[in-house]
């Protein structure tokens, strides 16, 4: 009913790496949905299972790691149920990804061209000479020069940012309706960086795709997303549209992330503001807010019990104890008022 | 190219250079001579012999004629076996020991291929398991031991295959098994390892990401990129396999490179010592040489220079 109205909708999502030391939970019940055309932005430090809920959409899971629980919906397939047969013609065709490091992301022993091809000989009926005429439309797409050229080397012959491009083009060359951009800057010069994610934009305009962008830079989420998600230690503690998240923040980790951004225009020399401790064990997570070890104005009740998600707007929720309390506070100053 | 090419066929020729001094020394340091036998010849005939084969000269004065006739194309004559020259032996000796070895190298690389990238895909479960006792054996059982063992079993317990000689193609099962039992195992450890540290890696995450299926995952993506050190050993392996092992040719009878070599060398038929030895060095250069250009054709990253 409500589902066929989302692109993707993830619910309650679990995914467990089962290690020999016991079962660490990655993502501990993760519940987002995503719109077509939108760009959201996942943002959490390392080790907090914003990578592992993006992967599970393109069963990128591997042993030891599954699915546990909740649901995975997306444009119509239920992904946790689907066979890997139909899942296979899904990946690359419906929903694509970029990685982190275009250096090793690609095959070292065939040609760009070998390997762009590849996505179209999977998902299309083309035939040579037009796989080829696509391959070349979709360098120029990404801003490849001399693509007939380009396309008979390896990537050995290409920089880290055209490498990248080339990924892009790779990952769009079907025209999926998600693209899931895993940090797709982090290894890359600070130039090239721009130039990567305005070119990423500009491409979701052009073909009209939503984009997932899994990233710790609060920086590049601010230019480019519709909505962020914050994620801690497999759980989601706030989501919401840009603005709110760096306007309004509700969650203490939130706003620690915020405050840990360095600020061009100021003078004076401060130093910034770190989130103090590290993260937690995910072999063992405590039985309350996640963050609370870590958290400055940790209360009693934050160990003891994870806080249920708060609305603040249609679009804006979060998970802190201190949310609760203000909402309570609120309540009671207003029953005191009748 | 060009000068890589030249630079390449320098290093073989100081390569063999070396080969041949170190051999002639050697041989020539083993006590005993061609001429000394169970059989009392009069001395007068020794020396006599010794003066016909030029072995009375001083030993510098011996090798440089032996590699005079060498760089003319004359391998010399053999000592002991009356009339036959040393290229004669061996090239009679050779294709028998080359058609065993390359038969027995392809068995060994298809299986040690295939094992290794089953044993990788399964790792630690039960196929890998079975695969690492396999290849363990493989390695640590002596070619002697093998071949012993499949002749009792095969050969005369069951008396499913004939045990000596080359004169049907049911007999040559029992020495290419006992060849390619070595090289088989050990390019299966080799593979397995390759395999899984190329699935490791992540082009294969990328492959995956794009939809691509298992078997293309495997024998397309990770393959390529498994078999370098395959080949690296191919090389060498080919070169000592194609000209024979002493024991298999021993123990099932068959006239070969392998077991003319060993012989050479107790009868010290000296001419046929160094043009074996020789001979090997050049297949072994020139094996080198073609496993470095085919790097270069799968792995495109690589330069030579």
């Amino acid at each position: 009913m409500m589902k066929q109205e989302h692109l993707l909708d993830i619910n309650d999502l679990k995914v467990s790496f089962f290690t020999p030391a016991g079962e660490v939970k990655a993502v501990n019940g993760v519940t987002y949905t995503m719109d077509y055309g939108e760009v959201l932005g996942i943002v959490g430090e390392s080790g907090s299972g914003k990578s592992v809920s993006a992967y599970t959409l393109t069963g990128l899971v591997d042993r030891p790691g599954r699915i546990v629980g909740g649901s995975v919906n997306f444009n119509g397939h239920q992904i946790e149920k689907l066979p890997e047969k139909e899942f296979r013609k899904i990946r690359g065709k419906e929903v694509s990804l970029i990685f982190q490091d275009p250096m090793t992301s690609l095959n070292p022993v065939f040609t760009i061209g070998n390997q762009l091809e590849e996505m179209l000989r999977l998902h299309t009926s083309k035939n040579r000479a037009q796989r080829r005429q696509r391959a070349i439309e979709l360098l120029n797409l990404v801003g490849v020069n001399e693509p007939e050229k380009r396309l008979k080397q390896y990537p050995h012959e290409f920089s880290g940012g055209m490498r990248q491009r080339v990924m892009i083009a790779m990952a769009l060359a079907c025209e999926p309706k998600l693209l899931i951009a895993d940090e797709p800057t982090t290894a890359l010069d600070v130039t090239i960086q721009a130039q990567i994610m305005e070119l990423m934009v500009d491409l979701k305009k052009k073909i009209g795709m939503s984009v997932m962008l899994i990233t710790h830079d609060l920086g590049v989420v601010s230019d480019v997303c519709d909505r962020i998600a914050v994620m801690y230690a497999g759980k989601i503690v706030e989501i919401g549209t840009t603005d709110e998240i760096f306007y309004e923040p509700k969650h203490c980790y939130t706003n620690g992330l915020l405050r840990s951004i360095p600020k061009i225009n100021e003078t004076t020399h401060e130093r910034l503001i770190p989130i103090e401790g590290t993260p937690v064990d995910l072999l063992n997570p405590p039985a309350g807010c996640p963050f609370a070890p870590r958290c400055e104005s940790c209360m009693k009740i934050c160990l003891r019990q994870m806080p249920e998600f708060i609305q603040h707007s249609e679009t804006h929720k979060s998970a802190c104890w201190l949310n609760q309390k203000a909402l309570l506070e609120k309540q009671e100053g207003a029953n005191g008022d009748e | 190219m060009g000068a890589y090419a030249i630079k390449r066929i320098g290093y073989a020729l100081l390569t063999i250079f070396f080969i041949s001094i170190i051999t002639f020394t050697l041989m020539n340091l083993i006590p005993g001579g061609p001429f000394l036998s169970e059989k009392n010849i009069p001395p007068e005939t020794v020396k006599a012999l010794n003066v016909k084969y030029g072995l009375d000269k001083p030993l510098p004065q011996q090798y440089l004629n032996y590699m005079g006739k060498l760089i003319t194309g004359d391998l010399g004559d053999s000592l002991k076996q009356k009339g036959r020259s040393a290229d004669d032996i061996i090239f009679t000796a050779f294709p028998i020991s080359a058609k065993l070895g390359g038969i027995s190298i392809l068995v060994a690389v298809i299986l040690g291929v295939f094992m290794g990238s089953v044993s990788a895909l399964n790792r630690g479960r039960f196929w890998d398991r079975l695969l690492m006792v396999v290849s363990t054996l493989g390695i640590a059982v002596p070619s002697f031991v093998m071949a012993a063992f499949l002749m009792l079993v095969f050969g005369v317990k069951l008396r499913w295959l004939p045990t000596m000689g080359l004169h049907s193609v049911t007999a040559f099962i029992m020495p290419c098994a006992t060849l390619a039992f070595y090289p088989m195992s050990y390019i299966t450890r080799l593979m397995r390892s390759g395999m899984l540290d190329a699935l490791d890696q992540d082009y294969i995450r990328t492959a995956k990401s794009k939809g691509v299926g298992k078997s293309l995952l495997l024998f397309k993506h990770a393959l390529r990129n498994a078999v370098l050190p395959v080949i690296t050993y191919l090389g060498p392996m080919i070169a000592y396999t194609v000209t024979g092992s002493f024991v298999v040719e021993t123990v099932f009878n068959i006239p070969g490179l392998g077991r003319e070599f060993i012989q050479c060398i107790t009868a010290r038929d000296y001419p046929l010592v160094m043009s074996t030895t020789i001979f090997l060095a050049v297949l072994i250069v020139l094996m080198n040489l073609v496993v470095d250009l085919s790097y270069k054709l799968i792995d495109p990253r690589i330069t030579l220079q």
